[in-house]
């Protein structure tokens, strides 16, 4: 099935942002519109980026009147203390409800959804295996708010899935992200001066890159790949094998017996030690990556190689402006520069983004053409799918301009 | 949660086995947890002189052990904290023409009690989980060693002692079956003796957490020293394998088939036992 016109929910979020700036780049991506109730964090500069409420409530809307046929949905919130746990409910499982709604139904132009999810699906316990499966089944009831949301909007999307046959779902379930420009309890925790643990456990861990992020989407939404997919890194690494590719001491400092008591007075303390984290912390938890790889994907890093590049991160940290003060949304700019007749440049009409064959062609058509149609002004008379071009790219395609102006 | 909807299944016709992860040369930790560093150093020290000196173990039908592909390896089990494991790993180590590793399977109890958690998975420790046992067989073509018995065993008295327990529900038959490896029996002689016990203390037991609280000839009343062993003389024989990839397609399905083979497998290494037994003069000198 060809994407292109692409719906990304969650676009405020690293994951949808990340997303929607690779689908960017691909010229045979028509349209990407990106919703979510915040202002996005990262540049984009063809998607359309329409402020929804929490629940997505008039999403199918949307998704009709741009015709939407592939919508990625990563607006799923996987780390508690991200948002209340009301909050997260209400973006997780009413929002989850609506995203469907939004793509079901009999004239429904989506032929594609898919859903980023997490590990926190299988949840963490004693009697796990050591490696999950997509075919096993959560061993126990979810223990926290954030697992039971996970759980119930996976159940949803499956409903989903069942009821229409014709649409390709496909559930992500992503392992612990870590990069520099992503922020989770766990980059929090590791970012520590010393690693924390629970005296007697060295659990297991498994991380995803954040490039294998925005990787595992694009390919998810390029492909299809109908069912649930474990997206991690390669390798399964012991606490203490983490500890010291960051070159810090582990501080075994919460007891092994009344660990919620100390993890409550550490958060006193400012330290994220959610719920679902302690667990890890204990149990640890390790994916079975292989379906996604047998699926065509190729992991850019293994969960060393994370570990590794956050470690290298983290020595620089101070050095880099925060990824939060590097951008900043202003609607009346990008307004500005997506629909403004003032501004100028042959990329506005998207030419960078033409290879250098379509480029010929279309000189050679510019050529036949009269001549005074071709001194008609360029800005009012493109369609609409030509005026979405990039302003910050200007003069960054000499190929374009020589092409286009024979 | 079972009766959820399954999605569609995705394409697993092709062979997950290629897609196994690379093994990364710089790191002395594998993907179960076990540590190179701490396995080589308890098995230079602890598990050799244990091996050599205390226990001295003779081993017979080494041979038997596959030098490739998967295996799983079968044995009785006893003593309050079994030394049969390490014995049967370090037996392999020093004996086996072409050593291997031994994965062990672990009652998932250890994964949750601190410290233990840590060090079982270190020396090779895994969960006891089908899941696991499988990858390990399977797609790894591991060696992996499993007590059917399970806590059972440790848990008996030492009236009991080289009486084999029910082998659980036979488990450890179909996990081998759909690897298609064989089963090695394996009896050992001398772990009753090594740390016997002799009554539990249900309260201690309760108060600790722990599986059971038992009274040996050292324990409670030394403490931290109870943990010591008796020096029993040790005897390992490795019977002949018990191949399961001729059973037929699908045999794991098969109740029957695999209960006969999981009784089978149990009658031979009790009837060794007996053999074992009625030959050994002394419990300490053998």
């Amino acid at each position: 099935m060809s994407v292109r016109r692409v719906l990304v929910t969650g676009v405020s979020t690293y994951w949808g942002g990340r997303l929607a700036q690779a689908l960017e780049r691909d010229p045979d991506v028509e349209v990407i519109v990106g919703v979510s109730p915040d202002d996005p964090t990262c540049e984009l500069t063809r998607t359309e980026y329409v402020r929804v409420g929490t629940q997505h409530a008039l999403l199918k809307r949307i998704v009709h009147a741009a015709d939407i046929d592939t919508v990625v949905d990563t607006r799923l919130i996987v780390d508690s203390p991200a948002a209340s746990p009301r909050a997260a409910h209400e973006n997780n499982v009413i929002g989850t409800m609506n995203v469907l709604a939004a793509c079901g139904g009999a004239e429904s132009p989506v032929r594609k959804v898919v859903v980023k999810s997490s590990a926190h699906y299988y949840g963490c316990e004693r009697d796990d295996p050591a490696y999950f499966t997509e075919d096993m089944p959560r061993p126990h009831p979810p223990r926290t708010p954030i697992e039971e949301d996970i759980v119930e909007a996976e159940r949803a999307v499956d409903a989903f899935a069942h009821r229409n046959p014709e649409v390709t779902v496909t559930i992500l379930r992503f392992a612990n992200a870590l990069g520099p420009d992503i922020e989770t309890s766990h980059s929090a925790l590791l970012a520590l001066p010393a690693v924390p643990a629970i005296l007697g456990f060295d659990p297991r861990y498994q991380f995803i890159h954040e490039d294998d992020i925005s990787g595992v989407l694009e390919h998810a939404t390029r492909e299809d790949l109908p069912g649930v997919y474990n997206a991690a890194g390669d390798g399964v690494l012991a606490l203490s094998e983490i500890a010291s590719l960051l070159g810090k001491p582990l501080a075994p400092i919460l007891p092994p017996w009344g660990t919620g008591l100390a993890a409550a007075a550490l958060r006193r303390a400012g330290v994220k030690l959610p719920p679902e984290v302690l667990q890890q912390l204990r149990y640890g938890r390790g994916l079975d990556n292989r379906r996604l790889k047998a699926a065509g994907y190729a992991f850019r890093a293994t969960t060393r190689e994370t570990v590794q590049a956050f470690a290298e991160h983290l020595r620089v940290r101070g050095l880099r402006p925060a990824q939060g003060e590097a951008y900043q949304y202003e609607r009346d700019v990008e307004e500005f520069l997506r629909w403004s007749p003032a501004v100028r440049g042959e990329d506005r009409l998207g030419l960078e983004r033409l290879s250098r064959d379509q480029l010929a062609e279309l000189a050679r058509a510019l050529e036949s053409l009269p001549r005074a149609a071709r001194l008609a002004p360029r800005g009012r008379s493109g369609s609409a799918t030509l005026r979405t071009g990039s302003p910050s790219s200007a003069g960054g395609a000499p190929d374009a301009k020589l092409a286009a102006d024979p | 949660m079972s009766a959820r909807p399954a999605l569609p299944p995705a394409t697993r016709s092709e062979d997950l086995r290629d897609h196994l992860p690379a093994i990364e040369p710089d790191r002395t930790v594998t993907d179960w947890g076990r540590s190179e560093r701490v396995e080589g150093l308890v098995d230079a020290t602890l598990s050799a002189f244990l091996y050599h000196y205390w226990f001295r173990c003779e081993v017979e039908g080494i041979e038997h052990v596959p030098a490739t592909g998967g295996a799983l390896l079968v044995s009785n089990h006893a003593g309050a904290l079994p030394p049969d494991a390490s014995m049967i790993a370090k037996a392999i180590q020093e004996e086996h023409p072409r050593p291997r590793k031994l994965h062990l399977t672990v009652d998932t109890f250890f994964k949750g009690y601190p410290f233990f958690s840590m060090l079982v998975a270190k020396i090779g420790g895994v969960p006891a989980h089908p899941a696991n046992v499988h990858r390990l067989l399977y797609d790894e073509q591991q060696l992996v060693l499993v007590f059917p018995e399970g806590a059972k065993a440790t848990a008996k008295l030492y009236k009991d002692r080289y009486k084999l327990r029910r082998f659980g529900r036979g488990g450890f038959v179909e996990a081998a079956m759909r690897a298609g490896v064989p089963i090695v029996p394996i009896a050992v002689v001398g772990a009753e003796e090594a740390m016997p016990t002799f009554a539990h203390i249900g309260a201690l037991k309760r108060l600790t957490g722990l599986i059971y609280f038992p009274i040996t000839p050292l324990f409670p009343h030394l403490g931290l020293l109870g943990a010591s062993y008796l020096p029993a003389k040790f005897k390992l024989r490795f019977l002949e394998p018990v191949r399961t990839d001729d059973l037929g397609a699908e045999s794991w399905d098969d109740k029957g088939l695999v209960q006969e083979v999981a009784d089978d497998v149990r009658a031979r290494i009790q009837d060794e036992l007996v053999d074992m037994l009625a030959k050994r003069r002394s419990v300490w000198l053998g």
